[in-house]
């Protein structure tokens, strides 16, 4: 069977000529949870945002489930960004009801379940929430579709080691089997051991797409501390 | 997490070690049900691909058994756990006794040390 995400030859220039992606080929399979991983500036975020839709490449082909990315692909992609983007004033009650006017795979009911299992009140409004307890609403809502490809970037950024144990389990429990997940994350230490496969990016190009399995059997190491080693400075 | 897995070490070999010694010591009781693929991956934080193929082993070594009806369950063959129980027993012995050998003892002296340390007479 065909990758879910196919990507050729993908560029990205930005003004000031500054390229994000030189020409970046690579294909991610369905059903598993892949960590895109690379510095800062490797062309991480530029790479999620062409997958949804944000960005227009300026070069080469993107394909998700064999289709430009569009208003078809943003239906079956459950995006969760780097920066929250909620209205402060707006209760969680009315992110929910957004949520399911926008997506018809929107699952109110688990979304309910997760959010009453966190103690957290509907009719509080995002601004009265901590900040921990706002990154964990986002990933809810995200992870309450029934999605075809989540893309979470730096989901357990900014949070206590607590929350990011909530997070990763959270990610675990909810994410649709026939589903990939691609994350992108600078705590790989903290994320590896959910990870099927790694795809290192360095310069916008690929650098490397294995499993963590094989890193841990061929180089006896972990992936973090391989990541340390091939980006070492 | 709980699990406490080894950061250098194949993921899949250290879940398949914890879940045989669990069932070997009897914290997973002999036809006790076995918690769902996604909720034992939670739990340990791991892929649940990863754990599914653990547990596809453990059936493979007939410790772990699939039932119509109830799912994963614990073998209820009492040999087949005392088996994996010695195995795994032997493994630990043979360890220590290289890791001793290592310091320098020979079987003599860990004889000696052994008995005097588990309170039975010393020679």
């Amino acid at each position: 069977m065909s990758g879910l995400v196919e990507i050729r030859n993908l560029t990205k220039v930005y003004e000031k000529k500054r390229t994000a992606l030189d020409g970046l080929n690579l294909v991610i399979p369905r059903g598993k949870i892949v960590g895109l991983l690379g510095p800062n500036g490797s062309g991480k975020t530029t790479l999620i945002k062409i997958l949804n839709g944000l960005l227009v490449p300026t070069g080469g082909q993107v394909l998700i489930n064999g289709l430009a990315p569009g208003a078809q692909t943003k239906a079956r992609i459950s995006y969760l960004p780097e920066r929250t983007y909620f209205q402060n004033s707006m209760r969680v009650k009315e992110l929910l009801e957004y949520f399911a006017d926008f997506y018809e795979d929107f699952r109110m009911e688990r979304a309910r379940e997760m959010l009453l299992s966190l103690h957290i009140n509907e009719n509080d409004r995002i601004k009265t929430l901590s900040k921990g307890t706002r990154e964990k609403v986002q990933l809810i809502l995200v992870m309450s579709r029934d999605a075809d490809l989540y893309v979470l970037d730096e989901p357990i950024a900014g949070v206590d080691p607590a929350a990011r144990d909530y997070i990763i389990k959270t990610i675990i429990k909810n994410y649709n089997e026939k589903a990939t997940v691609l994350l992108s994350t600078h705590l790989i230490s903290d994320i590896e051991n959910i990870l099927d496969e790694v795809i290192f990016i360095r310069e916008g190009r690929l650098l490397l797409q294995t499993t963590v399995e094989e890193i841990r059997e061929v180089k006896g190491k972990s992936v973090d501390s391989y990541f340390r080693e091939v980006f070492a400075c | 997490m709980a699990w406490n897995l080894d950061s250098d070490r194949p993921i899949y070999s250290q879940i398949l070690e914890r879940i045989q010694m669990q069932i070997a010591a009897g914290i997973y009781e002999p036809g006790e049900k076995i918690p769902s693929v996604r909720e034992l991956a939670a739990d340990a934080g791991v892929n649940p691909n990863t754990m599914q193929k653990a547990l596809a082993e453990l059936e493979h070594r007939n410790l772990v058994v699939t039932l119509r009806t109830s799912g994963r369950v614990v073998t209820e063959d009492l040999n087949m756990i005392r088996e994996t129980k010695n195995q795994l027993a032997k493994e630990q012995i043979d360890d220590f006794l290289k890791r001793m050998k290592a310091l320098g003892f020979e079987r003599e002296d860990i004889l000696i040390m052994l008995k005097k340390e588990t309170g039975g007479e010393s020679a």
